[in-house]
């Protein structure tokens, strides 16, 4: 406003809209920025203006930009949060975890008696649900053997020799006998609130009864964990009120659940189990990611694994070394059928187009099936070669099933994804650059090399990213041809999707991809410039 | 028809272009120039014209024939070697080059040091005065300066002969015709040889020392500009060239320098015969609207004159355009100064109109 005052233009209110057809508006002040005939700075004038076209713009993309962000972005970002996800410790031994957290370990790393008590419910419940197996194999992706002391354990774990308390507990008072007591009990806060552990384990295996077999608890004898939790609350000297039976368990026979489970598999007494529950109880985690680095979490803090144990960025290097190559080869085959393309008449134009459009319509499986057929040992490719007497007969060439299999046949799949860019480009260098710098006096390779060869580089650029990227990613191909020494980082995070069905593995392998990708397109960025790749 | 035939410096010979095999763009062309001349190519699209540049240039083989430079036929020698300068349609200046490195690729490519290059390159540049544009990129200069620089790197090394291929094509009218200016001052002062090719009639006028009219692969005429528009040798020159009135009618006599001629509407009125040669034949008589005269007391003795009533009376500020209907042609249109001597006329006027006989030209129909 005193903008205006000092210009001494007189206030006039108006909106933008009603003030354009005025004829005078803008008129730049002393310092001030422009402004527009109503006075406000022409910059917010002509934002307002366009937001309209904005909102209409938007309007118009809505229905993608929804459906992209459901089908694509949720999954994605879902999937790569799985990398750092790490519920299933913490949910399936709920006790446990908070115990460790509290056990100083100070038994050779071993947990206490209390603490296995925690671990005795929380197994038992999940061998009840069926989830102990579960975490069995979540845990064996840090540590092997795992999986099978989990469920061994969980099989024996029904079997615990802690009925006798049970036995004492009913010798005790005979009310324990009666499941329809237990139950009144059980709806006691007061009762509650003196018997902790004894709730907790009580309302777990009601929960049991009701959800699994179907039952009652009111009419069902509560299991051994009841009982063990009641001993554990009684010994720890809670008073629970009447009508809660008054037992005095000092008498009482009593089993060390730590030893049973050491009975059951001495591997419970081994610190690094221990190590590994309590590494990975918590809620997020960077072992996944570790892992898929091929580090891993020691006592002795985060270090690389032995060397016959990095499988991961052996696949990452081989998956960026093949890429460049394959990228390179398509470089190579593109450059001059494109030239030919971007040159030729269009009547010839078009029937070369069809012929590198042909293969590009047919289904991935079936070209890479095709390959299949072309490079195996028994195969076209090393008949012609033996016959034409290039190679002999007992000395056939691996063209399949190894690193060359993977390169001829992405190259041959990726290609026209490096033509068609460049082929676009190279369309628009006008035929006359050519004849203007052979009429200069260059000969046709210099010509071809100043001139036509500079101009097409953004479709070199454009065509690279392309296959470059898409490569890195690949999965079927390398599947099909590769062998194991052919196959790529995708295969790997496949493996793990379906076969092993570590997720968060296969998240953290994903996130590092799309992170390595990200990053070489930014230096792409900063080298070449992305406003010089040009894709039609 | 053409000028000097020994010291022909370009000379094309019986030669002929077919594409397909089956017609012929150029047919039996022969031409020849000499050393310093400006020639245009004139010609509507299609004409050949372009055609004939290019086999100059060594970027199209003649199906039959011989092209010749300075003597030596040039047929068998790649464009590269024939040492002419180009001028292009849209200039094809080497977008990801600066001026400079424009400039400076015929003569790098010539293996020429790297001193004389540079002196080279600022010759040229400031012979179109474009000395302080070295380091912009094309894409950074405006149409007229793009042409300017297109025209320094087909002369920076210094040819003989230089091609321009409708190189004002995509200038405004007032660029066009600073251009046109510059153009041929720069041909006469380094006495190149220069072939020029354009469909713009005013261009060809304005530029050259000889224009070539081309039409239907064939040169229709190859004459100075003056001859050229004033003496044109068939109906289809006269009607390229400049704004011009044709009548339509039967030769009834001729003699010697004049013929008479009986217009389809009944008039008898008299030309001069210039490709009529029987009795009989029918014609297509020109006359160019600046040679009629509508004020009588203007006549010169000899003029024959006709009816005529006007259709439409245009100012155009220093001229007067009317339109009339003549012997039932509606699109008769004459031109007249405007001066206090020459009548305004009004829609419907009738008068009379007249002409000497020897503006009147009758030519093939």
């Amino acid at each position: 406003m005193s903008d205006q005052t000092a210009s001494g233009r007189p206030e006039s209110p108006q909106s933008p809209v009603a003030a354009l057809p005025g004829g005078e508006v803008t008129e730049r002040d002393q310092d001030g920025p422009m402004l527009a005939a109503d006075g406000r700075p022409l910059k917010s004038s002509l934002a307002r203006a366009l937001r309209r076209e904005k909102l209409r713009a938007l309007a118009l993309i809505a229905p993608l930009l929804v459906f992209i962000f459901i089908s694509f972005v949720l999954p994605i970002a879902d999937m790569l949060f799985r990398s750092v996800q790490n519920d299933i410790v913490a949910d399936t031994l709920p006790r446990t975890v908070v115990a460790l957290a509290n056990d100083p370990l100070e038994e050779e790393g071993v947990p206490s008696e209390s603490t296995f008590a925690q671990f005795y419910t929380d197994l038992y419940i999940a061998e009840e649900y069926k989830e102990h197996t579960r975490l069995g194999s979540r845990l064996n992706y840090e540590m092997s053997g795992i999986s099978s002391l989990f469920r061994g354990t969980g099989r024996a774990v029904g079997r615990f020799d802690t009925d006798i308390y049970a036995d004492q507990f009913e010798a005790a008072d005979p009310a324990f006998e009666d499941p329809a007591a237990w139950a009144d009990w059980m709806a006691d806060d007061d009762i509650r609130a003196a018997l902790p552990l004894t709730t907790d384990a009580y309302d777990a295996w009601a929960g049991i009864a009701v959800e699994l077999d179907e039952d009652n608890p009111a009419e069902e004898d509560p299991e051994d964990i009841v009982y063990t939790s009641l001993y554990r609350d009684l010994a720890n000297g809670a008073a629970p009120p009447a009508p809660f039976p008054q037992v005095d368990v000092s008498g009482f026979e009593s089993v060390s659940i730590r030893e049973l489970f050491i009975e059951e598999d001495e591997d419970w007494a081994d610190p690094e189990v221990w190590e590994t529950i309590r590494a990975y109880s918590s809620r997020y985690t960077s072992g996944y990611f570790l892992n898929a680095a091929d580090m891993q979490t020691t006592p002795e803090g985060v270090e690389l694994r032995p060397e016959n144990e990095r499988v991961y960025m052996t696949l990452f290097v081989r998956t960026l070394w093949m890429s460049l190559v394959i990228t390179f080869s398509c470089i190579l085959l593109a450059y001059p059928i494109s030239f030919l393309l971007a040159t030729l008449p269009a009547r010839h134009a078009n029937l070369l187009m069809i012929l590198v459009l042909l293969p590009f319509w047919t289904s991935l499986l079936v070209r890479t099936s095709a390959w299949k057929v072309l490079l195996q040992n028994e195969g076209v490719i090393n008949d012609i070669l033996v016959w034409i007497g290039i190679v002999s007969d007992t000395n056939r060439l691996a063209l399949i099933n190894n690193a060359t299999g993977t390169i001829i046949a992405m190259t041959h799949i990726l290609l026209p994804f490096m033509i068609l860019p460049l082929y676009s480009v190279m369309k628009t260098i006008p035929p006359s650059y050519m004849r203007a710098a052979r009429s200069l006096g260059a000969k046709d390779w210099t010509a071809f090399w100043r001139v036509w060869f500079p101009l097409s580089v953004p479709g070199i650029g454009a065509g690279s990213i392309l296959v470059f990227i898409m490569s890195i990613g690949y999965y079927i191909t390398p599947e099909i041809v590769g062998g194991t020494r052919g196959v790529f980082i995708s295969n790997r995070i496949a493996y793990h999707i379906s076969t092993s069905l570590n997720w968060g593995l296969a998240a953290a392998l994903g996130t590092i991809l799309l992170v390595v990708v990200l990053a070489l397109y930014w230096v792409y960025d900063r080298l070449v410039g992305i406003d010089n790749v040009k894709l039609g | 028809m053409d000028g000097s035939g020994n010291a022909a410096f370009v000379a094309f010979e019986r030669v002929q272009k077919s594409y397909d095999g089956e017609t012929l763009v150029v047919k039996d062309l022969n031409l020849s120039m000499p050393k310093g001349e400006f020639l245009t190519m004139l010609g509507p699209s299609g004409s050949g014209k372009t055609t004939c540049l290019m086999m100059l240039a060594g970027f199209e083989t003649a199906t039959h024939g011989e092209i010749k430079l300075d003597g030596q036929s040039i047929n068998n020698i790649p464009p590269h070697k024939r040492g002419i300068g180009m001028v292009f349609q849209n200039y094809a200046l080497f977008p990801h080059m600066t001026v400079a490195e424009n400039l400076s690729f015929p003569l790098e490519v010539r293996k020429i040091s790297k001193s004389d290059r540079e002196a080279k390159v600022k010759r040229a540049l400031d012979m179109v005065q474009m000395g302080e544009f070295g380091n912009r990129r094309p894409a950074q200069l405006s149409g007229g300066q793009q042409q300017r620089i297109a025209l320094a790197r087909a002369l920076v090394f210094e040819p003989e002969l230089v091609l321009m291929d409708e190189p004002l094509g995509a200038l405004d009218k007032q660029l066009r015709e600073h251009m046109q200016f510059e153009i041929t001052r720069l041909a006469h002062n380094l006495g190149i040889t220069t072939v020029y090719v354009t469909h713009d009639q005013t261009e060809a006028l304005t530029m050259s020392d000889r224009v070539a009219v081309f039409d239907d692969g064939r040169i229709q005429q190859l004459a100075p500009p003056d001859k050229l528009y004033e003496e044109p040798d068939n109906s289809f020159v006269a009607q390229f060239i400049g704004e011009n009135n044709t009548l339509l009618g039967k030769v009834e006599e001729i003699s010697g320098e004049t013929c008479k001629v009986r217009l389809d509407s009944g008039e008898l009125i008299v030309a001069k015969p210039v490709n009529v040669s029987e009795v009989g034949e029918r014609t297509r008589v020109s006359i160019r609207p600046e040679r009629v005269e509508m004020n009588m007391e203007r006549l010169q003795d000899g003029a024959f004159t006709l009816k005529a009533e006007v259709l439409e009376f245009i100012y155009m500020g220093d001229i007067y355009r009317t339109r009339l209907r003549v012997a039932g042609h509606e699109d008769f249109v004459v031109k007249t100064r405007n001066a206090p001597d020459q009548p305004r006329l009004k829609p419907g006027e009738r008068i009379e109109i007249g002409w000497l006989p020897e503006d009147c030209r009758a030519l093939d129909s």
